[in-house]
């Protein structure tokens, strides 16, 4: 790979402070997405941040009944943490759904939000891709697009955002609790965290230059037990979705008062359909009820050449992952 | 009676493997060791208009750049293509690197970084800048199938009896096309060579399947006597095929490591091994069958295409085995190929058949829905008691058994014939059964045996060990003849300084170098009786080699083993250290008389979730009648291997090509999907063994291909069952069953 220099730093503000200061620096946290674009050539860094030494790894109930998990904590340890379990387990599903069990162990949940697309042209440096080389064009738009978007994507770019917690994360309205150089924090809700690639596909979130994740700010969650994690691959393990969906209720006996309903690799960011929780608010739990959910969450798709199934898969893996929220099945 | 054929053995190598001691191409040192990355291109098919390396030769540590504008010419190519099942002779038109400007592929080489360090020439190799003349390309074998032509390697195709009439006036009859995707072997191991030059003598660490090809290969390239090279290949992490030709990257190691004057290590990276050892060709096949309302066979055609390169043809005779499944007495089988802009394919694990196997036994299902018959029944009906091709008898064929066994194993006769009439809850379920063939051959081989007076023995020969247990079965077959234990045995192989032996592919290996051991053990045997019987006094006195054993230190009699002499003292009487035979098995007269093939009987269950498209082979039965089995333990590790490539070759693996670039999109393991543990659940191995005297003197019949042939049409019938939908084009994704 390219020679690059590491830093290593004690502290979130100097972390922050050496990614400003260098417009060509990254953080590395896990490592497990980062390491590999460089090995491909894809990410170019001339200075790696290490971030493993801060004390961001705490996970710990926070204000107002909700739970502050520490952005340097590991997927492993995120996943099967008490509190987790006990109050957010969709998210506790969403986590390990993702990757391999070794994965899940070296990545944190900072860079989780920050992985990359897996389109096959962002990885191939002899491909044109708007993503990684602003102004090449997009190969996957008339290319191989199998696995690509289905909803919010632009000429520029198709690909999509290929995680699993973030789904989970969008369901349960976590706030991404960001530092930036001079030491100040901000919050950002994470339906704001990501980003459509319109004109700007090389952009995956809206962080500024430098800011760094310190924490994900969970509320106080109503959906811990009326919840259910679907992802639908080309193998049963260690393999991006083709369509996930993260389904939450909060039920009030045979009827839904409140839900959340989230795709996951049909666009460039999770996919949180207000549509179709709209259609589930207030309705009672059926399978029926479902289908129309179902129906309003998919209407907008505009499907590629290749990926038109998903819009069918897609809403089936929304009835399907409602009705096991709803423990119908 | 056998102390160690047919009993469970561990691997002899399996202690050095997990423990790292087990040494691989790569792991080879040499002092002042160079390493070479190489650079591949990025158009499928033109010119290179030219290539700049002044900021790669300006990067800390490199040593020297080499393109096709100043690397020396290769010699002209002596090497050849031994092509199973049929060994044939041929001009090598294999790729070479950086031999011209013409760019033949995609992600071809054009130029190799040899620097201090292998993460100095990676650096260094994403600096060469290369730009070219391209050319309209054609990698879709889509595109180029009416442009099909028969290999010209190999008979013309002839038909058998009169398949047009006899398909017209069939009662019942289906005609479908099928379709497999290029795929790739993707061993663990990625393929690398560490070169080393003494003048003009030269060692070469290399992954192979066959050290004899590549030294042969390497001579002529460098024009040296093959004398002069030594191929060393003792650990192989898997090779699948993609071995056995000597590839392009060891003559561009030794080519490098001769200019630098340093050895020089090169290792493919995954990407790279997408476009530099050959792949399973995309392959289109037509298959019509014509039957009687009894369910009778009356009319079989089966038309395959696949892609080959344009600089070479290869054929990997997708309707081989066709011509010998089932008795029909009307028959068309050709193979066509056709010329795209992509690297040569290859033979990847039970080439052809499998692919060939997926469209006919997926046929046959078709069939049998055509016919209301059971799918067994229809396979049992037509059943061929004697090849249909030579009317030969077979040596043995205990397919018929396999098949029973399989069913009962299974359970098939509660299978209700009904597609989707099957159910677990929200799931479908279906089972599939299909027919599995292979070749028992064998080829030339020879292997010697060191035996020393103080009990123990060494045995060598050049074949190789691509993970199926070589090691230790024959290990087991010295041990055995030899009357030692398998510890007192040392085999080494995997050196071309070793006795010939034949590439390690066909599924031959234990009939062919496993005949030679056997024969070099009985050479020792007779050695040592020609020895003791120099004594007047000798108990042995008056019997023949054959009437006499070794065992535990005695060389007796079969049937009065009280008559023995003790070989170490008798080596001793006559000052041997040790001696020493060196025995070549060749394939007999006898085989010629009979039709000689393995076979075998695949049960599949799946379980399809209808509404996300999500299918789990939940359990597998196989049955399998290749031989004897040496080692039960290795042997249902094949097989039980074979059915998981089986699962991932119905269900996830597919090399991706953007044809608008010719480029293949996928040359990863993130992309590229096989099967992990998840996807694998219940799978049974049996075997119905088969006493067969005229394949070869062990008995043995190859089981590596075998194993896998069957398994992709079983799943796909099974997932017919299970669905009512019949997918012919591999591999069977979620958005398929949608």
């Amino acid at each position: 790979m390219r020679p690059f220099k590491y830093t290593r730093v004690s502290d979130a503000n100097a972390a922050a402070r050496a990614v400003t200061a260098n417009p060509n620096a990254e953080f590395l946290a896990g490592g497990t997405n980062i390491l590999d674009l460089m090995k491909e050539d894809v990410e170019r860094p001339n200075e790696l941040v290490d971030l493993t030494r801060l004390n961001l790894a705490d996970i710990k109930a926070g204000p107002n009944g909700g739970v502050t998990i520490g952005a340097l904590a590991k997927n492993t340890d995120t996943a099967n943490h008490p509190l987790i379990r006990k109050s957010y387990p969709l998210l506790t599903q969403a986590i390990l759904a993702g990757a391999s069990g070794q994965l899940r162990n070296m990545a944190t949940n900072g860079g989780n939000l920050m992985q990359r697309t897996r389109c096959q042209y962002f990885y191939d440096t002899a491909m044109p891709c708007n993503k990684r080389e602003p102004g090449t064009g997009c190969g996957a738009r008339e290319g191989l697009n199998r696995i690509h978007a289905i909803f919010g994507w632009s000429e520029k770019c198709v690909a999509t955002y290929p995680g699993d917690m973030a789904n989970a994360l969008y369901a349960l309205e976590a706030q991404v609790r960001v530092r930036n150089a001079s030491g100040r924090e901000r919050s950002i809700p994470i339906v704001d965290f990501h980003r459509l690639p319109g004109d700007t596909p090389e952009k995956d979130n809206n962080l500024e230059r430098g800011e760094l994740i310190v924490a994900i700010d969970l509320p106080k969650s109503n959906f811990a037990n009326n919840y259910y994690y679907l992802k639908v691959r080309d193998r049963a393990s260690y393999a991006f979705a083709l369509v996930a969906v993260a389904a939450a209720l909060d039920m009030d006996g045979g009827r839904i008062r409140q839900a959340r309903v989230v795709m996951g690799s049909v666009a460039h960011k999770p996919w949180r359909s207000r549509e179709a929780e709209a259609a589930l608010s207030g309705k009672p739990a059926s399978e029926q009820t479902f289908r129309s959910a179902s129906e309003a969450a998919l209407a907008g798709a505009k499907p590629l050449a290749h990926n038109a199934y998903k819009i069918e898969l897609g809403k089936r893996a929304v009835v399907r992952a409602l009705m096991r929220a709803a423990r119908l099945i | 009676m056998a102390r160690y054929i047919g009993k469970e053995i561990n691997r002899v190598d399996g202690v050095a493997k997990v423990t790292g001691r087990a040494k691989y191409a790569a792991e080879f040192r040499a002092p002042n060791l160079a390493y070479g990355f190489i650079v591949l291109g990025t158009v499928a098919k033109g010119t290179i208009k030219s290539i700049d390396t002044r900021d790669a030769e300006a990067a800390a540590g490199v040593i020297r750049i080499f393109t096709h504008l100043n690397a020396p010419k290769l010699g002209p190519k002596a090497s050849h293509e031994q092509a199973p099942p049929r060994a044939t002779e041929e001009q090598d038109k294999s790729f070479r690197a950086l031999q011209s400007d013409r760019i033949f592929f995609n992600m071809q080489p054009v130029a190799l970084v040899v620097a201090e360090t292998y993460e100095q020439a990676r650096y260094a190799a994403r600096l060469v800048k290369v730009s070219y003349n391209a050319e309209k390309h054609t990698t879709d074998t889509e595109a180029v199938r009416d442009r099909g032509r028969f290999p010209s390697q190999g008979p013309p195709p002839k038909p058998r009896g009169n398949p047009e009439e006899a398909m017209k006036i069939a009662p019942v009859k289906i005609e479908a096309e099928y379709r497999i995707p290029i795929e790739h072997h993707n061993p663990m191991e990625p393929h690398a060579a560490v070169a080393v030059w003494q003048g003009d003598r030269l060692t070469m660490f290399d992954k192979s399947q066959e050290v004899y090809n590549v030294r042969k290969h390497l001579a002529s390239s460098f024009n040296i006597p093959e004398a002069n090279v030594q191929v060393i290949s003792p650990y192989v992490g898997g090779a699948f095929g993609s071995s056995l030709r000597p590839n392009y990257y060891p003559a561009l190691t030794a080519m490098a490591a001769r200019e630098v004057r340093r050895p020089v290590k090169i290792v493919y990276t995954r990407t790279q091994m997408f476009t530099g050892h050959g792949h399973r060709p995309y392959t289109i096949q037509k298959v019509a069958l014509g039957a009687e309302r009894s369910g009778k066979l009356t009319a079989m055609v089966h038309e395959a295409l696949h892609n080959t390169s344009t600089f070479e043809e290869f054929s990997d005779n997708t309707t081989g085995f066709t011509r010998q499944v089932y008795a029909c007495p009307n028959l068309y089988a050709p193979q066509r190929i056709t010329n795209t802009d992509l690297s040569t394919p290859t033979w990847m694990r039970a080439p052809g058949a499998v692919s060939g196997m997926f469209a006919l036994e997926s046929a046959m299902d078709e069939l049998a829905y055509a016919l209301k018959i059971d799918p067994l029944e229809l396979r049992l009906i037509n059943y061929a008691e004697k090849d249909p091709e030579s009317g030969k008898p077979f040596s043995s064929k205990a397919l018929r058994e396999c098949y029973r066994l399989g069913a009962e194993k299974f359970g098939w006769k509660d299978r209700k014939f009904e597609p989707r009439s099957m159910r677990d809850g929200r799931l479908l379920v279906g089972w599939g059964t299909a027919t599995g063939i292979w070749g028992a051959f064998q080829m030339p081989a020879t292997a010697r045996i060191t035996f020393k007076a103080n009990g123990t023995a060494h045995v060598a020969s050049a074949t190789s060990d691509i993970g199926p247990g070589t090691y230790t079965v024959i290990t087991i077959i010295a041990a055995e003849y030899l009357g030692l234990k398998p510890e007192q045995v040392e085999f080494e192989l995997g050196d071309s300084n070793f006795p010939r032996a034949p590439a390690q592919g066909g599924s031959w290996t234990t009939a062919s170098v496993g005949s030679a051991v056997h024969g070099a053990a009985l050479a020792i045997t007779a050695r040592l009786l020609e020895f003791a019987n120099r004594d007047a006094n000798s108990p042995l006195r008056g019997a023949a080699a054959a009437d006499v054993e070794m065992l535990d230190g005695r060389l007796q009699l079969k049937n009065d083993t009280a008559r023995f002499v003790n070989t170490a003292e008798l080596m001793k009487r006559n000052g041997l250290g040790e001696i020493t035979e060196t025995f070549e098995a060749k394939p007999s007269q006898e085989r010629r008389n009979y039709a000689t093939l393995a076979h075998g009987a695949q049960f599949i269950e799946v379980k399809v979730d209808p509404d996300i498209g999500q299918v789990r082979v939940t359990r597998a039965i196989e049955v399998t009648a290749c031989g004897r089995i040496i080692n039960p333990k290795a042997s249902h590790s094949q097989e039980i291997g074979g059915v998981v490539w089986g699962i991932g070759m119905a269900l996830q693996e597919a090399t991706e090509i953007d044809h608008r670039f010719g480029r293949i999109m996928n040359p990863n393991l993130q992309h590229y999907h096989v099967p992990v543990h998840a996807d694998v659940h219940m799978i049974e191995t049996i075997f119905v063994e088969e006493d067969d005297t005229v394949v070869n003197p062990l008995g043995v019949k190859g089981m590596g291909e075998l194993g896998m042939v069957g398994i992709p049409a079983a799943i796909a019938n099974a997932v017919f069952h299970a669905t009512g939908k019949r997918i012919r084009d591999l591999p069977i994704t979620p958005d398929k069953l949608l």
